[in-house]
């Protein structure tokens, strides 16, 4: 068996953020691809994800000040 | 002679004038007229206003671009010649009467260094003109040193006869699509490496592929001598050679044939630089000292000048060469003077020259010490001493400072009498004034002289530079500045002595202590800096820390200690009262309860607003409550009035508004002070006695300590002890003793705790929190305790054992550096060693640790440099990327809050 990075305790979860909810972000922020963190394509943490460039990914981290905090990148 | 030419220059430069103004009828007539007259001072400044005038329609006309793009390359010698406002021929610089030679290296068309004089080659005066490069035709070719590597590169790689690649013609298509490729798919770096690889690869190739010529290799004699086959290459064979290079295969080295041709690399034609990067310095005995460069450049055109004259004259070729060789030297070292290879040129005087490198490279150079770092005016550096009587945002400066340091006044109508006294004053009596400035930006020292003259011209629209005054603003600041309390705004006090003078309370955001330390002073000289610097880095907008949301600056030390008895247990009559509260500030009494002898806690209160109220505890645990404004429970110690603790003062902060809290806080710091002052306050060694039975119990509580280990120490000899999982049996017994050791002194520092006399000072220091804790007193009363290096007990030095009074293999407490003793009874000289050991252990630690966390630090700082806040609560850079998309992932102000949480009750109002 392959081990999985995304199932891994200090991986946070990555997800696909869908086109709809990209462009709601986008405007959220006032912003264009550009202004977003980058994230490789050939990341692993993303590897089981289906992704294409462009694409935008939504990571949910544990926080030590907000207790869940979240964080977008877009991949490249 | 000279009044003529005089007299001739200001027609010169009346023509100038009305060459540029021709369509002004009257200007042209009034400036010619003025040309001819003896200049009075008015008429300059009219003529300047009108030129003034003509420089800002310039400004106005300008038009920006965008730029796209830069090439850099290497000068054509056409290039050189057509940017040439003068050609160089000899290498005299003045003639007789002290004017620049024409064709000299200080022509007047190369720009102005003297004030009054024109340029020739632009009619501007100084520092308005920036100088035009002139040229020498070099007798000879020569080697520029900084292209030779690239030339010995191109030599190896082409054919010595025909000039083209050693690449077969088939291969260098697929070789440069390849490099193309690289440059695109990677970076240009990695295509630098490529082409040094396959240079390295063409070096052995034996045969031109296109002409057969064999070649022969190209060796370099350093530092510009190429050599072939034992003889050497001229460099005006070098030069023909890369003249043949054509220009396709130039980019095969990575070359823009259009901005870089190679034989350009060899010099026939000679930039000058203007006069304007090499000034002449006029000494006192009013001897003209040239700078470096000229000199050099004189160097170079005296050997070219007699290069040319001997082979004109037909000399023999043996001297040709020799002049031609010196030639090189002198080009060479006129570009770098360090050479490895070549004896540095010298001063007469024999310190070497510092030509064009030595001017960029290295610390010194133009980049590190002239254009990243910046130096500014208008500020001071002195060491640094306290002084409680000042304010908190107060700053006590020399007087010698004050009058050097000045704040530019603008003269009108109502504050011109004021400004009057202090240019009668002059720059040596203290409030006075150091310069005026003209409306038309001519600065003018005050001297006695100048004095009476000063105050007639004086009127509105003046400026007066006057010296330093109390209530001044000025930002103060200490290095290393980690945050942005390291400089913050205070209001100038002027004082006598040497030192700057800060209130101790504030040494904390600065990290201040006053050991030797210094700290700088900057004077912001327009009206907005004063008030950017006060709205936004007064020294009261800087009490909340943003680092951990508690205030910043508090009491320290004996303002800890004074308050701290003062709510403990002191008691005055209302007199005593009345006169240490009125040594405070404080005249309104009113507060004070009408009683024979008042407490201290209510002295206390009568600092609080009438309205504060607060519960909190205090650092033993206890609570402290504040009601209305009075403290009727509890003491105040460092955990409500410290810095980076006083929970109280962020409660004040929040409630009354900066100015209030740092006013409070003054009073509160005065207090403490002027209590000690009033009671007195030492310390002594018996302060710590411990009465004799205590002793004896803390020697018993050692002593069984010992023996516990003794019975470790044999368990282990016997091998019976049970070893703790994923541990040697040594290693067990190493940790069970260092239990039982600390056990045993943490237990004495109990008895120390509990039985030593608390009224005695050093025992007030330690509980109030203003210096010492207990483990220090322990230390002296009790046991000093097991020394330990890199976390283990004591274990090197000699052969099994750490000193050699011990016996060999000894685990007991004292050969493995274990102080029974405590300091105040002494310490045995193996005792006594051990503690130097962790001691100077200590020491380094920190020496080595410092500039490593420093460098770490400054990485970080520089990292998140122009990081800020937008509106919609996300981090982003300069650029507007984004790098968290919430501050702190929870959006929360840590300076607004309480730790980083906000309490919703507490602002809704519920319980």
């Amino acid at each position: 068996m392959k081990f999985k990075v995304s199932q891994h305790i200090l991986v946070p979860k990555h997800s696909k953020v869908s086109e709809k909810e990209k462009k709601k972000l986008l405007e959220r922020y006032n912003i264009t691809l550009k202004e977003l963190p980058k994230i490789h394509k050939n990341d692993p943490a993303i590897s089981e994800l289906g992704i294409k460039k462009g694409d935008v990914i939504k990571i949910t981290r544990k926080s030590r000040s907000a207790g869940e905090a979240i964080f977008y990148r877009v991949v490249i | 002679m000279a009044e003529k030419e005089k007299a001739e220059k200001k027609q010169e430069k009346a023509e100038i004038v009305e060459e540029k103004k021709p369509e002004a009828e009257e200007t042209k007539q009034e400036t010619a007229e003025k040309a001819e007259e003896e200049k009075t001072e008015e008429e300059k400044s009219a003529e300047e206003e009108k030129k003034e005038e003509r420089m800002m329609e310039a400004y106005e006309q300008a038009i920006f671009k965008k730029v796209n793009s830069i090439v850099f390359g290497v000068f054509s010698p056409k290039m050189i010649q057509k940017m040439s406002a003068a050609k160089v021929v000899t290498p005299e610089l003045y003639d007789k009467e002290g004017y620049p030679v024409d064709g000299g290296l200080m022509d007047s068309r190369l720009g102005v260094i003297d004030p009054g004089l024109r340029c020739r080659s632009c009619g501007s005066k100084l520092k308005e003109c920036l100088g035009h490069f002139g040229h020498i035709e070099l007798a000879r070719p020569i080697i520029h040193i900084k292209f030779v590597d690239t030339i010995l590169k191109l030599l190896r790689c082409t054919c010595k006869e025909c000039g083209r690649v050693l690449i077969p013609k088939n291969k260098i298509e697929t070789i440069s699509a390849a490099l193309e490729e690289i440059e695109a798919e990677k970076s240009l770096e990695q295509k630098r490496k490529e082409i040094k690889q396959l240079s390295s690869v063409l070096r052995a190739i034996k045969k031109c592929p296109y002409c057969n010529a064999r070649q022969s290799p190209v060796l370099i004699e350093k530092p510009t001598t190429f050599m072939e086959s034992d003889k050497k290459i001229s460099p005006i064979e070098i030069r023909t050679r890369l003249e043949r290079i054509s220009d396709d295969d130039l980019s095969l080295f990575g070359l823009n044939p259009e901005a870089i041709r190679p034989e350009w690399m060899v010099l026939t034609v000679m930039p000058i630089p203007p006069v304007t990067m090499r000034p002449s310095i006029t000494l006192e005995s009013g001897e003209r000292s040239e700078d470096d460069l000229t000199h050099k450049l004189g160097d170079i055109v005296r050997i070219n000048q007699r290069l040319f004259e001997n082979i004109n004259a037909g000399a023999p070729e043996i001297i040709i060469e020799d002049l031609w060789d010196l030639l090189q030297y002198h080009v060479t070292t006129y570009f770098d003077n360090a050479v490895a290879q070549l004896p540095p040129a010298r001063h007469r005087s024999g310190q070497p020259l510092k030509t064009l490198t030595e001017r960029i490279k290295s610390k010194e150079g133009r980049i590190r010490r002239n254009l990243a770092g910046k130096r500014t005016n208008f500020s001071a550096r002195s060491v640094i001493s306290p002084d409680p009587m000042l304010d908190i945002d107060e700053v006590g400066v020399p007087k010698r400072v004050a009058m050097k340091l000045t704040i530019p006044e603008k003269v009108n109508e109502w504050n011109i009498d004021y400004l009057k006294r202090f240019i009668e004053n002059g720059p040596d009596i203290y409030p006075g004034a150091n310069y005026i400035i003209r409306p038309d930006g001519k600065r003018k020292k005050i001297t006695d002289e100048t004095k009476e003259v000063f105050l007639e011209e004086l009127r509105a629209g003046y400026v007066v530079e006057r010296h330093l005054m109390d209530g001044d603003i000025a930002l103060f600041n200490r290095q290393p500045s980690l945050h942005r309390m390291s400089m913050m705004a205070h209001s100038v006090k002027v004082l006598t002595g040497n030192t700057l003078r800060l209130n101790p309370a504030v040494c904390h955001p600065y990290n201040a202590d006053f050991d030797g330390d210094e700290m700088n002073l900057h004077i912001p000289q327009t009206e907005e800096a004063r008030a950017e610097a006060e709205t936004l880095m007064k020294v009261s907008t800087q009490l909340i820390s943003p680092g951990f949301g508690l205030s910043i600056i508090g009491c320290t030390m004996d303002s800890i200690s004074g308050n701290y008895l003062l709510t403990k247990e002191l008691e005055f009559t209302r007199e005593e009262a009345i006169d240490l509260l009125y040594s405070i500030g404080i005249d309104d009494f009113s507060r004070l309860p009408r009683k024979k002898i008042i407490s201290g806690t209510e002295i206390f209160s009568v600092l609080m607003p009438e309205d504060f109220s607060f519960r909190g505890t205090s650092k033993n645990g206890e609570d402290v409550v504040i009601k209305k404004g009075e403290l009727i429970k509890g003491l105040m110690d460092k955990a409500n009035l410290g810095s980076e603790s006083g929970l109280m003062l962020r409660e004040l902060h929040k409630k009354y508004g900066p100015e209030k809290a740092i006013n409070l806080l003054k009073r509160l710091f005065r207090l403490g002070i002027k209590v000690l002052l009033k009671t007195g306050f030492s310390v002594s060694v018996s302060d710590t006695d411990l009465p004799d039975e205590i002793d004896a119990q803390i020697k018993q509580t050692l002593n069984d300590a010992e023996k516990e280990a003794e019975r470790l120490i044999e368990a282990y000899e016997n091998r019976t002890l049970e070893t703790f999982p994923g541990k040697t049996m040594l290693e067990t017994v190493e940790l069970k003793i260092l239990e039982v050791l600390n056990k045993a002194r943490n237990e004495a520092g109990r008895f120390v705790a509990e039985h030593a006399d608390k009224r005695t000072h050093t025992m007030v220091m330690a509980n109030s929190g203003a210096r010492g804790n207990m483990l220090n007193l322990t230390q002296m009363a009790a046991c000093v305790g097991q020394q330990a290096m890199r976390g283990k007990r004591i274990e090197r030095g000699y052969k099994d054992r750490t000193l050699s009074i011990f016996k060999r293999k000894d685990l007991g407490p004292a050969p493995r550096g274990f102080i029974r003793d405590g300091f105040k009874r002494g310490l045995n000289p193996a005792e006594f060693f051990f503690q130097a050991m962790t001691g100077r252990d200590g020491l380094m630690d920190t020496a080595l640790r410092t500039p490593k966390s420093g460098y770490l630090y400054r990485r970080l700082a520089n990292a998140m440099q122009d990081l800020k806040v937008s509106y919609d609560g996300s981090v982003r850079d300069a650029t507007g990327k984004i790098i968290q998309f919430k501050y702190g992932e929870d959006g929360i102000d840590v300076s607004r809050s309480e730790a980083g949480q906000i309490n919703v009750s507490k602002i809704v109002g519920h319980k």
